[in-house]
């Protein structure tokens, strides 16, 4: 038994890589290893941002001897045969065997592989390793061709026993494994070398160097604590910052910073998001106030001023930031303090959202119609929701959402109270993006909520109209986001609206926009003109100028082609328009199993309520799976869907083998038996429960009602031949067991529930 | 990783102090000290020395200060670190030595950033020039949580793979400048030396012509000029490089007007950034006029590795 340790010491490896390559060099070192028929005890990766480093304890010291018997020809068999299968066999003709089989006498052959030492098969799969790491992005450095993710130094390869380390023999590229690595850049960048794991962990922590990922995020997260408490402040979470700082020091040393009295006014969100993005810098709040006052950094090193020089750099670093967060801030302000919010979104005109849906300008009055028509369905005030859309996406504009793309909305919000609008429509800025993911809460403001609808549904239904739907794993518009979000608003806002009716509605707005093409259409115009210009320019002046000609034809060529395609887009549109709000249904209907499988309703009783009509009603589409999902895990539901497969059972068949339907009322009067009689009646009783259940929706007090007829439907089965000799009563008997497919039908179709 | 060049020397004075000193310092290393090239571009990486330089197979090594314009930076001389005429410091080495990094530190000690007191990192920043069909992978170098350079290892320029790779540093020297001297306010920087018989502030310099570019950049600029010279600078480009190699004047050997075609490029870039300044470029034309003057540095560079220079 060995135990092996690796390092690959390169230049900085980018932070937000790190753990996972240390993953991937213990996955393809592991199964390398196993696959070339050696074993290990205990395996640990770990990742800096200058090493990548593989520990495995109880390495065995050789693969094993491996003993194979092949079958060959019959003996007698021709040479060439012979021949032949000595050479695949890789064995001399006096090895061969002769062997008795069933069929005569056959040649066998035994072929043996020697088992390989551990350090020629740790070579081999770790020089593999190395070619063909899964990098996000790798490069090329001096004249070298070997890929890295940035240039690779040395390679630390050593498999030590009780008697001593041996170094493994390996040469990629020139770069020869050893036992020697460095320690910190600045602290300690003397070459040493190391024996073993413990020695290399051990001696590294004397070169300023923590090995550990977590063991550097775990100081960084206590030192951080510990100085804000001291303070009487504390540490604002951040797992994300805390894992990438850990993987851009070697050496932590954490240090405090007061931030200066004139920001303290900017809202927190932008005190955090500009130290986090820019300076990654920790947020300290006092719990006081709940303000953000002071930040923490990390340094990489120890100085012998304690960080005092580090600390001064940082602090002027984030002034200047916080001078442009707090200049946009104020300009912000003005604009919307003089001329409304409104008009800050003025230049959304000149934003393109999609090249084929226009700008976001085109996208905010497609909104704002949109969300007209929702306003009242959720009980919001359809000018003020009008109000909110005009104003929602006027923040893409200021300054801030500029240089801070992720406090789009939040700023809008913060700009609406400033502007004096209703609070209702500031919340609404930031909430109709809500959800953001299957964890973000859910708006229930009624602004907010015909706001978030209606973003959405454009969204949805612009995508659906240019034909760029999901496909596979690809989503770019993050529309299965978009889709679950709008089912999400729904249920957590009990809304009852026809999606069938209202993306129909909507969608005539967006083909108009898209048919105006307005906003490539121009363009191509001028292109096409200017290429021509080029094109009768270059004939003129010059016959030499043959690339000039050239390009401009094939200019004018592009363009024109250019034009007939948005010709057959637009068509294609259309094309697409005819089906959309069923093809968007379907969607709609595909992402609500998913999500209503994770709350445990099983998919077959989903399909039963997909069936029924008013399915686009997504509220009363899982009123429906709900109670049908809860009816069917009592006994009475269990009885009652075996009573109704049996009743439907007989009738299917009979009216296949009639070619007849047995709709026809049956005549109580045609009841021969107490059991059919009872039926009757018992018919007669769910029909009047059921139906003002079904007018209030009260699916579960319409099953209760059906669950009543299981005894009478098993008595009759009992007591009652169906195919009887008459066929007056045959066919009134029928006519009956359509009754109580009638009836059972009317909250979901239970044929498609399985069991 | 060479020795550490053991430079302990005082805090430079001046800007144009920490110029000279990274002057000597890449000299001593083994550049070539180039000169500006004489021509308006955004960065130091448009000059000939790097862009066209970094393709084909020849070593190489130059460092040179490029003055560079930014029109829509422009801030009428009153941001404290925003200008649309700047200087960037430009070393490029070919293949990029193993201690390239070493050397890059080495640099950072010549003008007084003693990295016993500071906090140097190296933080992840992939370089991509979509004007030059250009990108790389490397780093931003942060000193005490700020950017210093910009550090990138070529992998592909005008298309082309980079065989050797360069390495590249770009220092934005006004901002270095001002971490090392101390200053808040770009024009409150001393220009030469605080006690020179005339000292003179970078303000003293540059504070006028800012206030008039900017003025140009955003106001002056005749457009419909701009937008004509932009297609002629692009039509004179592909009419260079559409000649016939041969020269009759060489006795019919190869000589492709690489350069002056690439100048053309440089102008058509530059004029690009003055019409964006000017607000006139939709978001949709952007990327046409980009996808433009990437067209014909594509063309340059496909030249390019014809010559001699470019190592055919």
């Amino acid at each position: 038994m060995a135990d092996l340790l690796i390092e690959l010491f390169s230049e900085e490896i980018p932070a937000r890589m790190q753990a996972n390559a240390a993953d991937a060099l213990k996955k393809l070192m592991t199964d390398g290893l196993v696959e070339a028929g050696l074993t290990y005890a205990h395996a640990a990766a770990f990742a800096t941002p200058r090493r990548l480093v593989l520990a495995l304890q109880g390495l065995s010291e050789h693969s094993p001897r491996l003993t194979e018997e092949r079958r060959g020809p019959k003996v007698g068999a021709p040479e060439q045969a012979i021949e032949g299968f000595l050479r695949g066999a890789g064995v001399a003709r006096e090895a061969l065997e002769i062997r008795d089989d069933k069929k005569g006498q056959v040649y066998i052959a035994t072929i043996v592989t020697e088992g390989r030492a551990a350090p020629v098969i740790v070579a081999e799969v770790l020089e593999r390793a190395i070619r063909n790491f899964p990098w996000p992005k790798s490069m090329r450095w001096g004249s070298g061709s070997l890929r890295w993710v940035r240039p690779l130094h040395s390679i630390l390869c050593i498999l030590s026993r009780e008697d001593g380390a041996e170094v493994v023999p390996l040469d990629v590229d020139g770069i020869v494994a050893g036992n020697q690595t460095r320690g910190h850049r600045f602290m300690a960048p003397d070459a040493f070398s190391v024996s073993s794991f413990e020695d290399y962990a051990a001696k590294l922590k004397r070169a300023f160097v923590l090995l550990d990922p977590a063991e550097r995020a775990d100081h960084i997260w206590n030192e951080a604590s510990q100085m804000a408490f001291a303070a009487g402040l504390e540490l604002v979470e951040d797992r994300g910052l805390l894992s990438e700082v850990a993987g851009l020091v070697e050496w932590p040393v954490v240090l405090m910073g007061r931030i200066e009295e004139r920001f303290l006014d900017l809202p927190p969100e932008v005190l955090q998001t500009s130290m986090r993005e820019h300076q990654k810098f920790f947020s300290v709040r006092d719990p006081k106030s709940g303000q953000i006052v002071a930040f923490v950094t990390v340094a990489n090193r120890a100085t012998v001023d304690h960080g005092a020089t580090i600390l001064a750099g940082n602090q002027k670093v984030l002034a200047a930031r916080l001078s442009d967060a707090k200049f946009f801030w104020d300009n912000d302000l003005r604009v919307v303090l003089e001329k409304g919010l409104e008009a800050m979104g003025a230049g959304l005109s000149d934003v393109t959202f999609h090249n084929k849906l226009g700008s976001q300008a085109d996208r905010v009055a497609r909104i704002e119609a949109l969300a007209r028509e929702i306003a009242p369905l959720v009980g919001a005030d359809a000018d003020q929701v009008a109000l909110a859309a005009k104003v929602a996406k006027a923040d893409l504009r200021s300054e801030m959402v500029g240089e801070f793309p992720e406090l789009q909305g939040l700023m809008g919000s913060y700009y609406a109270r400033a502007a004096g609008l209703p609070e209702d429509v500031a919340r609404a800025c930031v909430e109709h993006y809500q959800p953001l993911g299957p964890s973000d809460s859910v708006p229930s403001a009624p602004v907010s909520v015909a706001l978030a609808l209606a973003d959405k549904l454009d969204t949805l239904t612009g995508f659906w109209a240019i034909d760029e739907k999901p496909t596979g794993s690809k989503d770019p518009y993050a529309l299965r986001r978009a889709a679950l979000g709008v089912i999400r608003l729904v249920f957590g806002n009990g809304v009852r609206v026809s999606f069938k009716g209202i993306i129909q509605l909507h969608k005539d707005i967006v083909v108009l926009d898209i048919i105006a093409g307005k906003h490539f259409a121009d363009e191509q115009a001028a292109a096409l003109r200017e290429a021509r210009t080029q094109l009768s320019r270059a004939r003129a002046v010059s016959n030499l100028n043959v690339n000039a000609i050239s390009a401009a034809e094939a200019a004018v060529r592009k363009l024109e082609s250019d034009a007939s395609t948005t010709v057959h887009e637009v068509r294609a549109a259309l094309q697409l328009l005819l089906n959309l709000e069923a093809d968007l249904l379907t969607f709609f209907h595909d992402r609500l199993k998913v999500h209503l499988r994770d709350q445990g309703i099983r998919h077959d009783v989903i399909d039963a309520c997909l069936a029924m009509p008013g399915n686009d009603d997504l509220t009363l589409l899982v009123k429906r799976a709900e109670a049908l999902s809860a009816f069917l895990k009592t006994a009475d539901g269990e009885n009652l869907l075996q009573g109704f497969k049996r009743a439907n059972n007989i009738l299917s068949q009979a009216e296949a083998k009639d070619g007849v339907e047995y709709s026809f009322g049956p005549d109580p009067k045609l009841a021969e038996t107490d059991a059919e009689r009872a039926l009757f009646t018992a018919l007669d009783q769910a029909e009047a429960a059921i139906s003002p259940a079904m007018q209030a929706e009260d699916f579960g007090a319409a099953m209760q009602a059906m669950a009543g007829l299981r005894a009478p439907i098993d008595a009759f089965f009992e007591a009652v031949q169906i195919n009887a000799e008459n066929q007056i009563l045959r066919r009134n008997r029928l006519n009956l067991l359509h009754r109580i497919r009638e009836i059972c039908l009317q909250v979901a179709d239970l044929t498609r529930v399985e069991g | 990783m060479g020795e550490r060049p053991e430079i302990r020397s005082q805090k430079p004075q001046s800007f144009q102090e920490i110029i000279l000193r990274l002057q000597n310092y890449w000299a001593e290393q083994g550049c070539a000290v180039l000169q500006p090239y004489d021509m308006e571009v955004g960065a130091g990486t448009f000059h000939p020395a790097t862009t066209l330089r970094a393709l084909g197979s020849r070593a190489w090594a130059a460092a040179y200060v490029q003055p560079s314009r930014r029109p829509t930076d422009g801030r009428y001389g009153e941001n404290p670190n925003r200008l649309q005429h700047y200087y960037q410091y430009q070393v490029i080495i070919k293949p990029s030595p193993p201690d390239l990094q070493e050397l890059y530190l080495g640099s950072l000690r010549a003008i007084g950033i003693d990295d016993a007191l500071h906090d140097i990192r190296f933080v992840e920043d992939d370089w991509e020039s979509p004007t030059l069909g250009a990108w790389g992978l490397g780093w931003e170098v942060w000193c005490d949580g700020m950017e210093v350079s910009q550090f990138t290892y070529f992998q592909q320029v005008g298309g082309h793979d980079c065989r050797p790779v360069s390495g590249e540093l770009t220092y934005g020297l006004e901002r270095l400048a001002m971490y090392v001297l101390g200053v808040d306010h770009v024009m409150d920087m001393p220009f030469n030396a605080p006690d020179a018989r005339i000292p003179l502030s970078y303000g003293d310099v540059f504070r006028q012509t800012e206030q008039e570019y900017s003025r140009h950049n955003f106001d002056g600029a005749d457009t419909d000029k701009l937008f004509q010279h932009f297609k002629d600078a692009e039509a004179e480009c592909q009419r260079l490089l559409g000649f016939d190699p041969s020269d009759p004047k060489l006795g019919n050997r190869a000589n492709i007007m690489v350069h002056p075609a690439y100048d053309q490029c440089i102008k058509a870039s530059h004029l690009f950034n003055l019409l964006d300044a000017r607000g006139v470029i939709s978001v949709t034309e952007r990327q046409a006029y980009i996808g433009r003057v990437r067209a014909l540095a594509k063309l340059c560079a496909d030249a390019f590795v014809q010559t001699e220079a470019g190592g055919a």
